[in-house]
């Protein structure tokens, strides 16, 4: 039996990648359009929020997905740090800028919903904050990607900055906290306590919105990752070329 | 590591090192604050602490992308690397950071905080946050002087590496100062900021020793 790790050889990479994908693309496209469809269309409002809770099956997988996108970046540069494998580097560059995107449409979402919420498109809560500020660390690993020709040095160093920024963004989502108390509804989902507040009629597209944005980040990140991979080729085979 | 911390304390201290560039900063945008928000005392009372905090990161920041870059340009960082671990390279550098900006401004920034009508029992918390707070800043600094040593003009990429790191430094240290010029127990965030000073001693060197490492190979 193979290892787990020779599965991220490039050339494996490309293969093991090249076969799942479509199957990817199908769940992404399936769950994300079934949430979004049954969501939309057939659950009823919020008795307070009225219609403008179906936002919830936007917002909050990309939520999801934008903070697990930095946690995916956080495991591939410890992987790169650790074992050096090639591909754990470019998973990392790949996810950057689908993890900012998704930070993105969470705080425009947010806005449109907090506006007729709560009377503002935006506040200082610590939770909304906090976002902002991962948006602004996604663009310094993205910047310090691009700065760096080397693509080599350009690993380690985003690989650093990815774990010291997954330390300094926890800390300042709790030093927000203490900074000023939010408007923000706390979760309505706690995975750790299991006391849902959200109703069946409402969570089970909530739930198939959320597979389905999983599955669109997954894909998302294996084809820009499969890019990368191929256009490290192309300029290994130029410099060939070249020399 | 003393005559490294010695050098570039000397090399701080003569012209052109830029020893009270990040005073001399600091005071300017004290300066300037009432002519973009207005003379009413009491106005610049409540924003006192705030704006010292803000005038005093940027300070950090105005000094930070020559921390090693220097020593890099003329090759002196790679002789510097042979005869110490990168980590206590770190460490001096840091220091000598924080010794030139962080503790002066600490020791003056509340008698300038005076200029806003920063009340007198104020003083006191904001000199405790900002000493306790500043070698926080230095050492998150360093962390991002030490990535961007190998980038052609990184000063902007710095600043948006390190601002965001500093969020949490400024929210403890803006909230001991606040909360110390209304008269309010401020000892909890006092506590969390020196916290924070210490986890960044304790293991910043570390990441900024692999970004030197990486950058230097």
């Amino acid at each position: 039996m193979r290892s787990l790790w020779e599965y991220a050889n490039p050339r494996l990479f490309m293969g093991w990648t090249g076969t799942v994908l479509p199957y990817v693309w199908a769940l992404a496209i399936g769950c994300t359009a079934l949430g979004l469809v049954w969501g939309f269309f057939f659950t009823g409002d919020d008795f307070r929020m009225g219609s403008t809770v179906k936002i919830i099956y936007i917002h909050v997988p990309s939520a999801l997905m934008a903070i697990n996108g930095y946690f995916l970046m956080f495991v591939a540069a410890l992987i790169w740090i650790i074992r050096r494998q090639p591909v754990s580097a470019l998973v990392g560059r790949a996810a950057a800028p689908v993890g900012l995107v998704m930070t993105l449409v969470g705080l425009i979402t947010g806005a449109i919903w907090g506006q007729p919420m709560w009377g503002t498109w935006w506040a200082w809560d610590p939770r909304l904050t906090s976002f902002l500020i991962l948006a602004l660390f996604y663009l310094g690993y993205i910047a310090l990607w691009e700065a760096i020709e080397d693509q080599e040095l350009a690993g380690d160093l985003t690989s650093v900055l990815a774990i010291v920024g997954c330390v300094f963004a926890v800390l300042s989502r709790y030093a927000a906290r203490f900074w000023n108390q939010g408007l923000h509804q706390g979760t309505s989902v706690p995975v750790a306590t299991g006391g849902r507040t959200v109703d069946d009629v409402f969570f089970i597209p909530l739930a198939i919105s959320m597979a389905g944005f999983f599955f669109l980040f997954v894909a998302l990140v294996l084809v820009r990752a499969r890019t990368e991979v191929r256009a490290r080729r192309l300029s290994v085979l130029s410099a060939r070329e070249g020399a | 590591m003393s005559p490294l911390i010695a050098r570039d304390l000397r090399l701080a201290l003569r012209s052109g090192g830029g020893f009270g560039l990040g005073l001399a900063f600091f005071i300017i945008v004290i300066v300037l604050t009432p002519f973009a928000v207005g003379p009413d005392p009491a106005r610049l009372a409540a924003i006192a602490p705030g704006i010292a905090w803000l005038a005093a990161l940027l300070a950090a920041l105005l000094t930070l992308d020559r921390l090693f870059a220097l020593d890099w340009e003329d090759g002196s960082l790679e002789l510097l690397a042979l005869a110490l671990p990168a980590e206590a390279l770190f460490m001096a550098k840091a220091l000598v950071h924080w010794l030139t900006t962080g503790a002066i401004l600490a020791v003056l920034g509340p008698l300038l905080g005076g200029l806003l009508y920063l009340p007198m029992e104020g003083m006191v918390p904001l000199f405790l946050a900002l000493l306790l707070g500043s070698p926080a800043l230095s050492l998150i600094g360093a962390f991002g002087a030490a990535l961007t040593v190998g980038v052609k003009r990184g000063g902007l990429l710095l600043s948006l590496l390190v601002l965001p790191l500093y969020v949490p430094v400024l929210i403890l240290g803006a909230e001991v100062a606040r909360r110390g010029a209304a008269g309010l127990a401020y000892d909890v965030p006092l506590a969390l900021l020196a916290a924070l000073s210490l986890g960044c001693a304790a293991l910043m060197p570390f990441a900024g020793a692999a970004a030197l490492r990486a950058s230097l190979r």
